[in-house]
């Protein structure tokens, strides 16, 4: 059984008198690709961002590449790409700039940010403002932002939004060689057809409860779409699930 | 920390809006307070020390709230936050950015302000420098920590003034006195202690600084 | 759970016997200061008052560390209660400082350290309970107060002593002597003792019942969302 590279156990959050995760399991092993659907609202970004230890959970325990999050979590981020809706690059600054910056934030060579703007195919653009660029190219460089370190591991969260037919092919391209390098994946989505071309594990979550959770394999497709149907509207029929 | 300072002088070098913010109000500043004396009164020349304190203290609030304003695009912010730096470095090099440039704003005020106050030039001004750079190096130590909060307020325009300038009283008062007892040829010595008093705000509001930061922004 | 019943129904009649003592002997007990006259009964509500206000920023500090620290609603109420107390306290030294002041030194304000120490206490004050307001949802803005609550604590002292020094290099413009003329008579002493406990009893008791207020509030607050996610 490879190492387990996100465990997370009875994980709740809570803010202002809402409870966003309602005690949530996850496992992610290394080399794994597991895509976490689930309806809006339903606390997958909440989720994501304390796998990132940008939130500290109200309850429960998550431990990332075998270790408690300690010490303000640096170490464990080091290993940790985040991708999400917003991209984290300063308008004022050209990419180059955006990534150099990364770069000697995460202690990455400077020599990744020319290859990586190679792979996303942003040369041409390196050296113009962010704010110039359009949302398909800033989507790119974010992309590049996020494989920058060779993070261990890569959350996405619903990074198929708003792509081109393009971008997404690239990102499907770009993740499945991060995948096998071996780097574990936990992508967010409710796009299921994405999801299962590039992950081989799913879990549902919705409200805030971990409804299904298990690999990708013609044998559990029904009750796989049993759930889904159910909770895309809005009528949970199983029981919350562990994983 | 080289790296966050360097990305903040980089920022700031392509729009150098808020060089210009600070030059500019800090000026406004000298000016409308010349008007409140008269030309030729004796007033003037023992207002003059505290008319620098309060322009610097005007234009450097406006300063530090905008310094938070580049983390606001695109959700910088947690960009920041991703990164495997410990928050209290991300305060650090928040607070010498915001240093370097009031400071540099001030190095074009400081002639400025010996001019319109028709002040000596003496060489007591390498000692006016010193107790700039002390005072303002305590004004950026709580005001980046309390831009930091104050730019996910509401009001933020009203907070970091209100917050800002009670907490700021002993620099300000220290400053005021240092300038004035300096432009009136007074030794050095003399004003030690209040040397050592703006030393010891610095020095306590940054490591304060920089152990409560996390807490002002995390969520 | 079950002491805190007994708090209340001993500490509010205490507070109240106390106080009428100490207002008793404020008004009719103590005799008139030889130097100052009648006004100067003032000074037995007002330095209490400025202690008090002191205390309780002191508490407000100890809280917001603690609320930082551990993150628990119960540091972050006992900050709020005794920040709100203090404040009121400390408009009421900001209120009987210049009255008491006008008829003795001709002034209704100086700018001694611990009157403007005092200013702007109140000033932070007043930035700690807005902080609250301006917020945003959740915890965000008790920790932003619970910030401002230490911040403001270290920089008290520091306050006081630059302001200090800033009074006494000049030559002074009013003699400052705050602590009284002299309290030879004993029964000055006991007035001013008995005053201090009944305004400490005063201060406990607003605390308590305002965090008694706040903790049943949040209690409330938590039922109602309980019963809220059963349907879900």
């Amino acid at each position: 059984m490879a190492d387990a590279v996100i465990e997370a156990r009875g994980v709740a959050r809570r803010f202002a008198g809402i409870t966003a995760l309602h005690g949530v399991d996850l496992s992610v092993h290394a080399g794994e690709a597991v895509a976490l659907f689930g309806p809006n609202g339903a606390g997958k970004t909440t989720f994501l961002r304390i796998l990132a230890t940008l939130l500290r959970p109200s309850a429960g325990t998550v431990r990332l590449f075998g270790q408690a999050v300690a010490d303000g979590g640096a170490a464990a981020r080091r290993r940790i790409g985040l991708l999400s809706h917003q991209s984290f690059l300063y308008p004022d600054l050209t990419p180059t700039q955006n990534l150099e910056f990364y770069a000697r934030m995460f202690g990455a060579p400077l020599a990744r940010v020319r290859e990586l703007l190679v792979q996303v195919d942003l040369l041409g653009w390196a050296h113009r403002p962010v704010r110039t660029l359009s949302r398909g190219l800033e989507q790119r460089c974010a992309l590049a932002r996020a494989l920058l370190h060779e993070p261990d591991l890569l959350l996405l969260d619903e990074p198929f939004t708003g792509l081109d037919v393009d971008a997404a092919a690239m990102l499907t391209g770009m993740l499945r060689a991060a995948h096998a390098r071996g780097t574990a994946i936990l992508m967010t989505t409710h796009d299921i057809g994405r999801g299962f071309a590039v992950c081989s594990r799913a879990a549902i979550l919705v409200r805030g409860r971990m409804m299904w959770n298990g690999p990708i394999a013609e044998a559990q497709r029904d009750a796989f779409d049993e759930t889904w149907t159910a909770a895309v509207r809005g009528r949970e029929r199983a029981r919350p699930v562990r994983g | 920390m080289l790296a966050l300072i360097r990305k903040d002088l980089q920022i700031e070098f392509r729009t150098k809006e808020t060089l210009a913010s600070l030059l500019l109000l800090g000026l406004l500043t000298l000016v409308v307070l010349s008007f409140a004396f008269d030309p030729t009164s004796e007033l003037r020349v023992e207002a003059a020390p505290g008319a620098l304190w309060v322009a610097v203290i005007f234009a450097g609030v406006l300063g530090l709230s905008r310094s938070f304003l580049p983390e606001r695009e695109n959700d910088c912010m947690q960009g920041l936050l991703l990164c495997p730096v410990d928050r209290g470095t991300i305060y650090l090099a928040k607070t010498v950015a915001n240093f370097a440039f009031m400071m540099a704003a001030q190095l074009a005020i400081g002639p400025i302000f010996i001019f319109f106050f028709n002040l000596r030039v003496t060489a007591s001004l390498l000692g006016v420098f010193l107790s700039l750079a002390l005072g303002v190096l305590g004004f950026a130590a709580v005001g980046t920590l309390f831009a930091a909060i104050t730019v996910r307020t509401r009001a933020r325009e009203v907070m970091l003034p209100l917050l800002l300038l009670p907490l700021v009283v002993p620099i300000f008062i220290a400053g005021v006195k240092v300038t004035g007892q300096l432009l009136a040829a007074k030794p050095l010595a003399d004003v030690a202690p209040w040397l050592n008093l703006m030393l010891g705000f610095d020095v306590i509001f940054l490591v304060v600084g920089w152990m409560v930061f996390e807490y002002a922004v995390e969520e | 759970m079950s002491n805190r019943r007994f708090v209340d129904p001993i500490l509010a009649p205490l507070t109240g016997a106390v106080m009428l003592v100490a207002i008793y002997m404020v008004f009719l007990y103590v005799p008139n200061d030889k130097a100052q006259g009648l006004v100067q009964r003032i000074f037995y509500f007002h330095v209490p008052l400025a202690i008090m206000t002191f205390l309780a920023f002191g508490v407000v500090a100890v809280a917001s560390a603690g609320f930082l620290w551990q993150g628990t609603r119960f540091w972050d109420r006992l900050a709020h209660s005794s920040a709100e107390v203090g404040m009121v306290f400390c408009t009421l030294v900001l209120i009987t400082g210049p009255i008491w002041a006008r008829p003795i030194w001709g002034t209704w304000w100086t700018w001694d350290a611990r009157l403007t120490t005092t200013l702007i206490l109140w000033l932070i004050y007043a930035a700690y309970l807005m902080m609250r307001t301006v917020s945003g949802p959740g915890d965000q803005g008790a920790r932003y107060a619970a910030v401002l609550g230490i911040v403001g604590a270290v920089d008290i002292p520091i306050i006081n002593r630059s302001v200090y020094w800033w009074r006494t290099i000049h030559p002074a413009v009013l003699v400052t002597r705050e602590g009284g003329s002299g309290l030879s008579d004993p029964r000055m002493q006991w007035t001013l003792g008995i005053c201090f406990a009944a305004f400490f009893l005063l201060f406990l008791w607003l605390v308590w019942v305002r965090n008694e207020n706040a903790r049943l509030r949040d209690a409330v607050e938590e039922m109602r969302h309980e019963m809220l996610t059963q349907h879900a």
